[in-house]
């Protein structure tokens, strides 16, 4: 008997010493980063182009290339990725179509990320002759984050309880009128959580916008759509692998801008998610 | 007329339905449109079993099983670490942590889910990369083995909330039924709940490969990118997605080398096909039972 209970503690010990190995490094990154980082942090490294090769001065110009991107990105994926989670929790049946357009949202969330690069230069950069643009990117990055918008609205959408349908349509109201002022404004916290994951995702990820809207050193802002542009996670991977004898101290103020936004993002939606469970009351 | 207008707004529905099997179509019509242009002058077979990736030489030699194994190897290396570790902190989350712990490392967990590639690079590059040169006492620290650890790392976040959530679905009676019994709370874990979950946590591992084999840049950061075939984990390796990121911005559109790095796209776009597909049949299964 004694010795089951050891061998439990033991067994415990173990998994409790693997939850560590995965927890305090992701404590340690963030840290370094701050660390090393925050010294960089001016007003001027915000808001000056990059000079010097990108060896001195500011980051502003892939700050707001990655903002404009992500923008870009969320007004295509939002609407479309908002109707299709619809169709799925309401229109759908369970028949072969809507299996197959769940099989699909799986796979366009596992397609390797450097693939919807590929994809957005022959679609959008060659065959669409929309050059390596902002519009390009935005749309390869649109395409990328829709089955995280589609997951999230749908289980929103799905969490609204049926009871509720049920009296609007039995009030008269049609189904759409049924969706659009009874279903969609309760899973709006939901939809809300998924549309920052998306933004988050976006802003970080570097493989789809390589070959479709990044430049190496663009000392300007861009001026329309159809402009190339820096981005934050690409000007990082430049400065950290492809211009020699640049400080550190550049380098981890970019991650550390980088990492701030991205999990800020997520903070809002973890926040936003939080305070929509405490107030739900069905 | 509202009946009309219903009528309008339900199809408009089902298009936006659509546009994931849409995009889905158009990324393999795409891929296979610019890649299978190489199969004109090169054998199916030589691409893939071939042993030289020179696509600068004259003629370019494009055979890609160099990076295959480089592909393979990172992502073994990738899945001995994170399945272990990743398991474990998925059964302490889901059956022992108390519920204070169990939320900060949840959210733990979903911060590491969203660094973004290119920072864990760096940072692998300016830490770990370091340390694996002196531990070894190797000439260079950008090795499969940095890249193994990093992408274990960006597996383990996926591992372990697919992994949770199978735990935390087996019914609550299966545990009680074994404590019952008289087993202890470990043996009711890992002779109850994890065989009843074993379909999730398989489908959890499977997913997590699924990201270790399309990641791109922090691999390429820290690989070292050598396009030869790898004997052991401390040599520089390049992946297949590495390759596709580093040479695209140099070739001709249009070219061998442009195409086969279309081709290269193919192939990984096919394995994460038959992975995903795969994985959610197990987690299909699991809801069906």
């Amino acid at each position: 008997m004694k010795r089951t209970y050891l061998s439990q503690k033991i067994a415990f010990s173990f998994l409790f010493l693997a939850t560590l190995l995965l927890i305090i490094p992701v404590g340690l990154i963030v840290v370094i980063i701050v660390e090393k980082g925050i010294t960089a942090i001016t007003w001027q490294f915000l808001t000056d182009i990059p000079r010097q090769g990108m060896r001195a001065g500011g980051i502003f110009p892939a700050i707001v290339g990655t903002v404009y991107l992500v923008v870009g990105a969320i007004i295509f994926a939002l609407p479309i990725g908002l109707l299709a989670a619809v169709y799925l929790s309401e229109y759908a049946r369970d028949n072969l179509l809507s299996r197959m357009i769940r099989l699909a949202i799986v796979n366009l969330a596992g397609v390797p990320s450097v693939v919807y690069g590929l994809f957005g230069l022959a679609l959008f950069v060659i065959y669409f002759r929309l050059g390596t643009s902002i519009l390009s990117g935005s749309l390869t990055l649109g395409i990328m984050i829709l089955p995280i918008i589609i997951t999230t609205s749908r289980e929103a959408l799905e969490s609204v309880p049926y009871s509720f349908r049920e009296v609007s349509r039995s009030l008269g109201a049609s189904k759409w009128q049924t969706i659009r002022h009874m279903v969609l404004p309760n899973a709006l916290p939901g939809i809300l959580t998924g549309t920052i994951l998306g933004l988050g995702r976006a802003a970080g990820e570097t493989a789809p916008i390589l070959f479709t809207v990044a430049a190496f050193y663009l000392p300007q802002l861009p001026k329309s759509l159809f402009d190339q542009a820096m981005a934050l996670p690409y000007h990082l991977y430049v400065i950290s692998t492809q211009v020699p004898n640049v400080d550190e101290k550049i380098r981890y103020g970019t991650a550390l801008v980088l990492l701030t936004l991205v999990l800020c993002m997520n903070l809002v939606a973890i926040i936003i998610r939080y305070r929509f469970r405490k107030k739900k009351s069905w | 007329m509202r009946k009309f207008k219903e009528f309008i707004i339900e199809k408009f529905i089902l298009i936006c339905g659509l546009t994931s099997i849409l995009f889905v179509a158009l990324i393999f019509v795409f891929l296979l449109k610019e890649g299978l242009a190489l199969f004109n002058t090169t054998n199916p077979l030589a691409f893939l079993f071939g042993k030289s990736w020179y696509p600068v030489s004259e003629p370019p030699q494009l055979e890609i099983l160099p990076l295959i194994l480089g592909s393979l190897l990172v992502t073994l290396g990738a899945t001995v670490i994170s399945v272990p570790i990743g398991a474990a902190c998925a059964i302490y989350i889901a059956e022992i942590a108390p519920v204070k712990i169990k939320e900060i490392l949840k959210a733990g967990i979903e911060l590491l889910a969203a660094i973004p590639s290119v920072v864990l690079g760096f940072i692998g590059m300016v830490t770990l990369v370091p340390w694996v040169k002196t531990i070894f006492a190797i000439p260079t620290g950008l090795t499969a083995l940095s890249g193994s650890i990093i992408l274990a790392f960006m597996a383990m976040p996926t591992i372990v909330s697919i992994a949770e959530d199978a735990l935390y679905s087996v019914p609550k009676s299966y545990k009680e039924g074994a404590l019952a019994l008289g087993a202890t709370h470990w043996q009711s874990i890992y002779r109850v709940i994890v065989p009843a979950a074993s379909s999730g946590i398989l489908a959890a591992v499977m997913l997590g490969i699924g990201r270790v084999i399309g990641e791109t840049m922090a691999v390429m950061m820290i690989t070292g990118n050598a396009a030869v075939i790898p004997h052991s984990f401390l040599q520089p390796v390049r992946t297949l997605t590495a390759t596709i990121a580093a040479e695209m911005g140099e070739a001709v559109v249009g070219s061998e080398h442009y195409c086969a790095l279309f081709a290269i796209g193919i192939v990984l776009f096919v394995l994460s096909f038959i992975i995903n597909v795969t994985a959610d049949l197990f987690l299909h299964k699991r809801n069906v039972q």
